[in-house]
């Protein structure tokens, strides 16, 4: 029964990407869109994001670089493991999962760290890119949206995120390790 | 907090390096990190360009105004204290619109808007009220349907086996946060005074 729910779900994904390339476009030719056009305007956007992204991607690269080459990585995976492997969450998921709601930049380093060191399709890769994409910069929203309008006290805000955060980070790791734990 | 963080980890590292004899490798690791950092994002560029591209086509043909309308009457339940012609609920529903499909560039003027039409039903303007707190659990917990171009250009092909997983966690912790705000709402430490 397990086993037929994880097949039908890769058979299902193969086909996302294909089906999200054909259907937009499809769609905006029913509504009349000058699809190429548009496109190309769009895709105009991957060049500045890519070099917006570079100063953070190097200050987390560097840091996690360097931290994991002393040895510290290993010996903070191993004092926290005794403790994460109660819950079956993934040590090397841990500082992703701290930083996600500090820092968007610094996150999406880590999560290139992760990709670089045990490749996209390794476990801990799913499980960092599905805690990237289910998760906000808490901190970074609330201190923009309260800050616009000038509140002061936000009451239960805060919690309510992180609430919010720790159930995404969980339910990423558990469900990646349904589909994808071999 | 992020600047202790990222100085600790750089300070760790030369301390646990030296007294480890890994200092060689702390150097190279620094050096070689730095380059991989700037081919890394050159790498994405091409992914990121193509996704970029057809959401661009998602934007443009109102793929937005189909969601906005799905998530409408969820908003008003969500929302009883914003009574419903209001404009705050049009941007409310938008923002949330724009971050379902990922949006993110899109969404940030409609909240930052929704916020300020929050501002005006405030009676306290320092002081945050009960939808305030809900729109910001939901935009916090990021509801998201497709995901963002940068994932997708990082995971390649992997990609495509991330979708389902993010929106079973996502819709996970936006229920979470919901529940969280609707209860916390009401506690004494949070209540707000003149209620």
């Amino acid at each position: 029964m397990m086993e037929s729910v994880v097949e039908i779900f890769n058979t299902g994904a193969k086909y996302i990407i294909p089906l999200l390339l054909a259907g937009i476009p499809c769609y905006g030719i029913l509504r009349k869109v000058k699809v190429y056009e548009v496109f190309v305007e769009g895709a105009k956007d991957g060049f500045d994001i890519a070099m917006r992204i570079i100063p953070y991607l190097v200050a987390i690269l560097v840091a996690i670089g360097m931290f994991r080459a002393s040895g510290a990585l290993d010996m903070f995976i191993s004092a926290v493991s005794p403790v994460l492997d109660l819950i079956g969450f993934p040590s090397e998921n841990l500082l992703l999962a701290l930083m996600r709601p500090l820092s968007g930049g610094g996150s999406f380093g880590l999560l290139s760290d992760l990709v670089k060191e045990y490749g996209a399709d390794s476990l801990f890769a799913k499980i960092g890119a599905t805690m990237f994409g289910s998760t906000e910069t808490t901190f970074y929203v609330l201190a923009v949206y309260f800050g616009s309008v000038g509140i002061k006290r936000v009451r239960h805000a805060l919690i309510a995120g992180l609430i919010a955060d720790t159930v995404g980070v969980l339910s990423s790791v558990y469900i990646c390790r349904f589909l994808f734990e071999k | 907090m992020l600047n202790y963080i990222w100085f600790g980890m750089i300070l760790i590292s030369v301390v646990v390096g030296s007294a480890t004899g890994k200092i060689d490798a702390v150097t190279k690791a620094a050096i070689n990190s730095a380059e991989l950092a700037v081919e890394l994002a050159i790498g994405l560029i091409g992914i990121m360009a193509l996704w970029l591209g057809i959401m661009r086509i998602a934007d443009k043909s109102g793929l937005v105004d189909i969601i906005a309308w799905l998530v409408q009457p969820i908003t008003l339940t969500l929302f009883p204290e914003i009574p419903p012609e209001h404009p705050a609920i049009g941007s409310i529903v938008l923002n949330m619109a724009a971050n379902v499909l990922g949006l993110g560039n899109a969404a940030t003027p409609l909240g930052l808007k929704a916020m300020q039409e929050l501002q005006e039903l405030n009676p306290d303007k320092d002081t945050a009220t009960n939808s305030m707190c809900t729109f910001l659990a939901i935009n916090t917990s990021s509801v998201q349907l497709i995901l963002p171009a940068t994932v997708v250009a990082l995971m390649g092909v992997s990609a495509s086996q991330i979708f389902l997983p993010t929106i079973f966690a996502t819709s996970m912790s936006t229920i979470a946060g919901i529940i969280a705000v609707k209860t916390l709402q009401n506690l004494k430490p949070f209540k707000r005074e003149e209620n």
